[in-house]
């Protein structure tokens, strides 16, 4: 028994099977009671007001869409080494899902940017990174589309996802040159004394987890399409002979 | 390998090899500035370390496709694949020649067409020491780019998506060398020759295994 028997894709899809509405219950419970408590049980901050509250869908969305890609890129890694056909599925699955989160990390930033900073958008290092995360998200997506061969996508994205994985972070450091910021530091942190109150960092911490849950339950969803629309065009090259 | 490099910089200097083709269009570019922004010199000068830049990797990767899109589509990249040279070694002198037929010329005209944007006298030096160290960058990403999509029919416009953001550091630092007031380009500089060396060294390789991915 171990992980790697997964890798099956008929494993895969009974153990997911199994899961799903586990793990879907689980995120919509975590996400619903940390979403609720921080909007309606916690106090105004003293100088923001009400719209700190939009912290509790920022900050999480922020992470997942990084994680995203950090998830592809192990994912790639694995299709890479071992020829997993389930992991680059699942990678392939996961670009739209991230995209998505750093939409609405941009959009709650932008939001909340408006009241707090006067502007809707500024040129600064964190929000400049994310706009250019959400540029690799796109090419990655568009050379999957690109080419009809499944096994050369997911060669040709993985190796992409690999390059633009060390990109990406050049570029993240890289920006620190080229502009001051106007972004605060990391909401959250085990080793530094100044993140935020307490009254905030339970409902946020219950919320990141909501978010996590929900990131794999989408990932396991779509991942189980795309194996179904393997299967399908298997049938239909089969059908067609 | 110098063969191979030699082939490719006649090929491009040839009829037909575009090799001056991208230089026209850096100069309609850096000709459209003042037609977008108006003729103000002083706005001119401000902004034309920046412009020189954009305007080099804009050219850059106009002609990126052809690295290896003529040589795959008549069987040469197969020929080239069984040869004893190791891909990446394929790759390395590949991307050099284009390098010496795109991004060494883009340098030189920078000057002339930096004299057009009322480019300040003491950046001249600076533009061009940046260009050179930046355009092995530019040509290295590109072809990563250009073996990733060489088997993509009408690929150009995705071969550019996939290659702009990979350019990013590239440009930042590039531009930040240049940039009128900057207080020590030197740092800018080395960092950007890191980054070019960086590229010569591990590009070849990941670039080789995309190749290799599509001859399969």
């Amino acid at each position: 028994m171990s992980l790697w028997e997964y890798a099956n894709p008929a494993k895969f899809m009974a153990l997911s099977t199994r899961v799903l509405p586990a793990l879907a219950c689980a995120s919509a419970v975590l996400l619903l009671s940390g979403l609720i408590w921080g909007f309606f049980f916690t106090p105004d901050d003293y100088k923001q007001g009400s719209t700190v509250k939009i912290i509790f869908l920022h900050v999480p969305t922020a992470l997942m869409a990084i994680n995203a890609w950090l998830m592809m890129l192990v994912a790639s890694l694995i299709w890479l080494v071992r020829r997993h056909h389930v992991s680059a599925l699942a990678a392939k699955a996961a670009a739209p899902i991230g995209i998505t989160m750093t939409l609405i990390a941009l959009a709650t930033g932008a939001i909340w940017g408006k009241p707090m900073w006067g502007t809707y958008w500024a040129w600064d290092p964190r929000l400049t990174s994310f706009m250019i995360l959400l540029v690799f998200y796109l090419g990655y997506m568009a050379l999957w589309r690109a080419i009809e061969d499944t096994d050369l996508a997911a060669d040709l994205t993985s190796i992409l996802c690999m390059v633009g994985s060390v990109f990406a972070l050049l570029s993240r450091y890289a920006v620190n040159f080229w502009s001051q910021g106007l972004h605060q530091g990391a909401s959250l942190s085990l080793d530094k004394e100044q993140h935020v109150d307490n009254a905030f960092y339970f409902p946020l911490v219950i919320c990141m987890l909501g978010m996590g849950l929900l990131f794999i339950t989408l990932v396991l969803i779509r991942t189980r399409t795309e194996i179904r629309l393997r299967r399908l065009s298997a049938l239909q090259k089969r059908t067609s002979q | 390998m110098i063969p191979i490099i030699l082939r490719d910089v006649q090929l491009a200097l040839r009829s037909g090899g575009g090799f001056g083709l991208t230089l026209a269009f850096f100069l309609v570019l850096v000709m459209f500035v003042p037609f977008g922004i108006g003729a103000n010199l002083e706005l001119l000068a401000r902004i034309a370390p920046g412009m020189l830049w954009i305007g080099a990797l804009l050219s850059c990767i106009l002609s990126l496709d052809r690295i290896f899109q003529l040589d795959w589509e008549d069987g040469t990249l197969e020929a080239l694949a069984t040869s004893p040279i190791p891909l990446s070694g394929i790759v390395l002198s590949k991307a050099t020649a284009h390098w010496i037929t795109t991004g060494l010329p883009l340098t030189m005209i920078s000057l002339p067409l930096g004299y057009l944007l009322n480019l300040p006298p003491a950046q001249y030096g600076l533009v061009l020491l940046s260009l050179l160290c930046g355009t092995p960058a530019l040509s290295f990403i590109g072809a990563f780019g250009a073996a990733l999509t060489v088997g993509v029919k009408r690929g150009g416009l995705l071969l550019s998506l996939l290659v702009m953001p990979l350019y990013i550091p590239t440009l930042i630092l590039g531009a930040q060398s240049v940039a009128v007031g900057t207080a020590e380009p030197g740092i800018m500089l080395a960092l950007l020759a890191a980054l070019s060396l960086c590229c010569v060294v591990f590009i070849p390789a990941v670039s080789a295994l995309a190749l290799r991915a599509n001859l399969r």
